[in-house]
């Protein structure tokens, strides 16, 4: 009978999370920015229709980068579960911090017991009544979870791209000036990118009850200009 | 966090969602029970879009359990949907029918249509058969601004799921004869906001008169019935500021007769 050699955990691990984070790379970055009413978010997406950036609940948004499958996937997970939880107890329950708890349950049970793990990085968003209590979770493919204040920075080439965007981050920008900055921070000093490639959407603290709203492609100019 | 296997998905329905969580609705009651009642809703066309009221009494029998129950809510932005009948299974219905046109567009990015949106509300009246049987009768009326068409568009129910379009107007609930039969005299075609609002208030301040299950306006109280209008604008609720002089012209019509 044959034995199947024997590889170090260790060893089992790094693989897999070599293998996520290139195909985590492979793709085009998103960055998130608080502003004085809300939360905005800006990705790379050269797709009309196939979206990053969604609403999941009153006040929260999700986005995702990498495998286009494996996020959405786990974008309507996350709507069934705030919607299950709403119509359970009351639409008040709902909150950013118990989602993204489920979510890196769920990356981190994929990637130590499947073979594959989930090639992507999500970013759950809570704006709160007031703005102390916004919130931004980045989730790692391997369940790992960082709170962020304010800036989030998903995908390739994370660190160059975060590193802009700290340098020129100020608190209390107004929505038009945050799209600007992660636009900037997104296309680095040696490329422009085109409206078209644009993906951005808001979280506004005094939208109604529904606080989401994906700024149009034809607002997109405007607000760049 | 509910997660499923691509062929046994639930898809962007919430109610088949729950079914699979066993948080279905409970089908094992037997035997009648007495619960409270709502009453009188109406719906009407005109120029813009359409208009929707209702009385605010829920009755037990002969008593009055509730003065403030709003059965005209809105369902999504471009739609209303209103009900009359057992006042518990009315709610839940009119919370889970929200929920679904809400988890449906979240899910698939896009609205549905509003032939969809009635499509889905005949379901969930075809749903409460069981429960109709026992006298928990849930009779409702949706109506909302058809923005493929761009029209105004009415829905009328019965206790089997039945989905009648109609084109002028619709009335549900214990009044439904009064407050029908003063909108079906007065109703002309491509009436301005303000005749359809004057009509409704009219045909709910008629059904109040002469149906004991219906309430008119509680100025005691300050408690008026629910008007709204949903036009390429969207669901827009009418002030009581605005209804109050109407309903006071009626009232004076009638001193003076």
């Amino acid at each position: 009978m044959s034995q199947p050699f024997y590889v170090a955990p260790e060893q089992v691990m790094k693989d897999r999370a070599d293998y996520a984070r290139k195909g985590i790379a492979r793709g085009r970055a998103l960055v998130a920015i608080r502003y004085a009413d809300g939360i905005a978010i800006v990705a790379e997406n050269p797709s009309e229709t196939l979206r990053k950036v969604s609403e999941i609940y009153d006040r929260i948004a999700f986005a995702g980068v990498g495998k286009y499958n494996e996020f959405d996937q786990l974008r309507v997970a996350g709507i069934r579960a705030a919607d299950l939880k709403g119509f359970q107890y009351s639409r008040d329950d709902v909150d950013a911090r118990s989602l993204a708890n489920q979510y890196a349950q769920i990356l981190g049970n994929i990637f130590t017991h499947e073979m594959k793990p989930l090639e992507v990085e999500i970013l759950v968003a809570e704006v709160g009544i007031e703005p102390a209590g916004d919130q931004m979770f980045h989730i790692l493919y391997d369940g790992t979870v960082m709170d962020q204040r304010d800036v989030a920075v998903l995908g390739g080439d994370a660190d160059a791209i975060s590193e802009r965007l700290r340098d020129s981050f100020e608190p209390d920008l107004d929505l038009a000036a945050a799209v600007r900055l992660g636009v900037a921070a997104l296309a680095g000093p040696d490329r422009e990118l085109p409206n078209t490639e644009l993906e951005v959407a808001a979280l506004e603290r005094r939208n109604g009850r529904r606080c989401f709203r994906r700024v149009a492609d034809v607002e997109i100019p405007q607000i760049l200009s | 966090m509910p997660f499923f296997e691509p062929g046994d998905d639930p898809g962007s329905s919430f109610p088949e969602l729950l079914r699979r969580l066993g948080m279905g609705p409970d089908r094992s009651t037997a035997g009648a029970v007495d619960v409270p009642h709502a009453t009188t809703c109406v719906a009407l066309r005109y120029a813009d879009g359409v208009v929707m009221a209702g009385d605010r009494r829920a009755t037990s029998g002969n008593l009055i359990s509730h003065r403030s129950m709003e059965k005209v809510v809105q369902a999504d932005r471009y739609s209303g949907v209103a009900i009359a009948g057992a006042a518990g299974p009315a709610m839940e219905m009119i919370r889970l029918f929200q929920l679904q046109l809400e988890h449906y567009e979240k899910v698939e990015g896009t609205t549905l249509s509003l032939e969809g949106k009635a499509n889905q509300l005949s379901m969930m009246v075809r749903g409460n058969l069981p429960a109709a049987m026992q006298g928990m009768v849930v009779v409702p009326l949706f109506a909302g601004w058809d923005q493929r068409r761009e029209v105004g568009r009415l829905f009328a129910y019965d206790v089997t799921g039945g989905r009648y379009e109609e084109r002028e107007y619709i009335a549900t609930g214990s009044g439904s004869l009064h407050a029908g039969t003063v909108i079906k005299v007065g109703f002309r075609t491509g009436m301005s906001r303000d005749e359809a609002i004057d009509l409704a208030v009219r045909s709910i301040w008629e059904a109040a008169d002469a149906d004991s299950a219906t309430g008119g306006p509680d100025v005691l109280r300050g408690i008026y019935p629910i008007v709204a209008t949903v036009t390429a604008d969207g669901w827009t609720p009418v002030d009581d500021d605005e209804l109050a002089p109407k309903f006071e012209t009626i009232a004076s019509e009638l001193r003076a007769r």
